[in-house]
């Protein structure tokens, strides 16, 4: 009689295990070696952070993430995503750092039903012609950083500014989102190489061309030359120094120290910005990693917290495709950048703050938030997408 | 545009092309007494870069940063040419550069499991901090300066090791015929991982010299090896003089065509036009100018026809 009970209380609570047992699927290429992969890294590491936060979960529904490292070209991507979709069936894929690399996977995953939640890269393709119901980013569109330096320069009343980027696609795209809200003089305009070591021939032409302001943007490694060398030429005191957050990130921070201190740049979000859900990211991406958290890390973070809210609205069902959908655009989280929500075209619509690069008690390099360029701001894109 | 510009420019040209010198040396010496074609001379100045930022960071003494980086790249230095390379001299160019290549790679994953992917922080020493007025309202770096004066040093030095010395004579020997030099009875598998030590060593002080002024990051080893391979090709493989002048050349060439190209075609094309054509020329003008050298001296301007 007892065995009976005990079989029948089994069967009651097989009976009554929610189907959502199901693992989620997720796939994420991003960059884990060779130049750049500090972003990636940053990236994995937030998603990561969010997920073990969780127990493993998304959403109440157990998490199986699949991790790729593309090393920054293009043909890894794709063939890494061939994988994802074919072999491992994931429902959803984030993780691309790079613009070059998100035009040649995300069309590709979209088309196939998978989602794609970006959480860095936004070329301005996918933001307009190309945007996709599938496609989300949860970063920006690439344009918005540059965008705010250039209304905050203006707000500022500078007229006279220098401007230097690398001569290639987002080099230019980073120019015209400056002038996009900018419109006083320009001192002079410099396209350089990429990968360019040395700037001293650049730092004396805009010592030569006396403007009020310089605003530059090059990524990664160049940045870091130019911060160090623009400051011992001594001209950081002179001509004050603008830039996105993509050139004064925590990584690049703690490589030039002291020399970028000073320094204007533009962010969705910042390590001192007083939200509950960005205060438990920065205390716990410390703990876990030993690390201050750059921009990256928090972008990664918001998407597994998308991802989160948008199983929860489903229950943890992804095969209603629709309603998974409508549960990503809807995007009730609370990200670590305070107030956040999605354009028509997917793209995030969203505060943009304006940093200083000082000091703290600690003797570290970090970015301060001085004050808000754009209250909620979206991209220049939005109209060319008809979604 | 004002000489004084015009005379700053040539000062940086000139550092450029000292820095270009460090690395240009050793890889000549490398190939001119070896016959080694080495990829992976980037990754020694990247060690060299690494070792001194990290002692810098930990002593706060950037002397003591390049004493333990340069014998520190010099020691890696002898250990590859011990390990790997020892068994490629007889082989083909494109072992070598395979072979090479796979160190490239092997060395930057060990540096990222080292030290991280993130960039690593070398600020310039403090006494060599701020700024020298060398002419009426042209201030330039210290730093800078003190590159310039370690590169011409080392040309000094080399010079005198390589005209006046026994060492010297058995490179120039060497250099010339070297299964010659190993049948008059000279060890010449010491003397080629002596070389690669040497060549190590100036990699890594390049290195050492840069970590200041540039990123201290994996990876950029691969950054500056491909002008030093420019430079050497203009100067002539295995000679030394050709790597001086060539890398002052592509110094001065890469740095006055940045700046003057733009203004030049200022002349005749609209503003925006320019910079933008001007720039892309600009990135081209050095291999432009290896084209030429090539086209007018097909071994370099002081290289010698190689077997």
């Amino acid at each position: 009689m007892r065995l009976t009970l005990t079989a029948m209380a089994a069967a009651i609570a097989l009976a009554t295990v929610p189907a959502a047992a199901e693992p989620v699927r997720i796939g994420m290429i991003t960059t884990l070696s060779g130049g750049g992969s500090a972003l990636g890294i940053d990236i994995r590491d937030g998603f990561e952070l969010a997920v073990k936060l969780r127990g493993g979960e998304l959403g109440g529904v157990p998490v199986e993430l699949t991790i790729a490292d593309d090393a920054r070209e293009p043909q890894n991507a794709t063939q890494i995503a061939e994988r994802m979709l074919q072999q491992d069936k994931v429902q959803i894929m984030t993780g691309i750092v790079w613009s070059n690399l998100a035009l040649a996977v995300v069309p590709k995953v979209v088309r196939a039903d998978v989602f794609y939640i970006s959480p860095n890269a936004g070329p301005s393709q996918l933001a307009g012609r190309q945007c996709h119901p599938n496609y989300f980013n949860v970063a920006w569109q690439n344009d918005n950083l540059h965008e705010a330096v250039g209304q905050y320069v203006r707000d500022q009343g500078y007229d006279n500014v220098y401007l230097l980027a690398p001569n290639y696609p987002a080099g230019k795209d980073s120019i015209a989102g400056f002038k996009r809200f900018y419109d006083g003089g320009i001192a002079g305009e410099t396209y350089t190489k990429l990968g360019q070591l040395d700037y001293a021939a650049e730092i004396a032409q805009i010592r030569a061309a006396k403007p009020d302001a310089v605003f530059f943007f090059l990524p990664g490694g160049m940045g870091i030359n130019f911060i160090k060398q623009y400051d011992q030429a001594g001209l950081k005191s002179e001509i004050p120094l603008f830039g996105p957050g993509f050139s004064f990130d925590q990584a690049i921070l703690g490589a030039v120290g002291k020399a970028a201190v000073g320094a204007i740049n533009s962010s969705q979000w910042n390590r001192d910005l007083d939200n509950e859900a960005n205060r438990t990211f920065v205390t716990e991406f410390e703990k876990a990693y030993g690390r201050l958290p750059s921009l990256y890390a928090s972008q990664g973070y918001d998407a597994a917290l998308l991802i989160d809210s948008a199983i929860r609205v489903v229950d943890g069902d992804l095969s209603d495709a629709d309603a998974f959908r409508a549960a990503l655009k809807k995007a009730e989280f609370d990200s670590v950048r305070g107030a956040f929500a999605f354009g028509a075209n997917n793209h995030p619509v969203q505060a943009i703050y304006v940093r200083e690069v000082v000091t703290d008690e600690q003797g570290r390099t970090v970015n301060k938030v001085l004050a808000k360029a754009f209250e909620s701001h979206k991209d220049a894109y939005t109209d060319e997408c008809s979604m | 545009m004002p000489t004084l510009l015009v005379l700053e420019q040539i000062l940086n040209g000139l550092q450029l092309g000292f820095t270009l010198f460090l690395m240009a040396a050793g890889l000549t010496l490398v190939f001119g007494i070896m016959g080694l074609i080495n990829l992976a001379h980037g990754s020694l100045y990247m060690i060299g870069a690494f070792v001194a930022a990290s002692v810098t960071g930990a002593t706060g003494s950037f002397l003591l940063g390049l004493l333990a980086a340069v014998p520190a790249a010099a020691l890696v230095g002898v250990a590859i040419e011990m390990i790997a390379l020892r068994r490629l001299y007889d082989r083909d160019h494109l072992d070598q550069v395979l072979a090479t290549f796979g160190l490239i790679l092997f060395l930057n994953e060990l540096a990222s499991i080292l030290w991280g992917a993130r960039p690593l922080f070398m600020d310039v020493p403090s006494w060599l901090a701020g700024t020298v007025e060398i002419l009426p309202g042209v201030p330039y770096p210290a730093y800078r300066l003190a590159m310039i004066l370690v590169g011409a040093l080392v040309a000094v030095l080399l010079y005198l090791l390589i005209a006046h010395t026994r060492l010297g004579m058995l490179i120039r020997a060497g250099a010339t015929n070297r299964a010659m030099v190993g049948a008059l009875g000279i060890n010449v598998a010491r003397l080629y991982t002596l070389v690669f030590a040497l060549g190590a060593g100036l990699a890594a002080l390049a290195g050492v010299m840069a970590g200041p002024i540039l990123s201290v990051q994996v990876g950029m080893g691969e950054q500056i090896l491909i002008l030093t391979f420019v430079v050497v090709v203009i100067g002539g493989l295995g000679s030394i003089k050709g790597a001086l002048v060539g890398a002052l050349l592509v110094g001065l060439v890469d740095t006055l065509g940045r700046v003057f190209l733009p203004v030049l075609l200022r002349i005749v094309l609209p503003p925006a036009n320019a910079d933008s054509v001007g720039a892309s020329l600009a990135s081209m003008a050095i291999y432009i100018l290896m084209a030429v050298v090539l086209a007018w001296r097909p071994n370099g301007l002081f290289g010698r026809a190689h077997a």
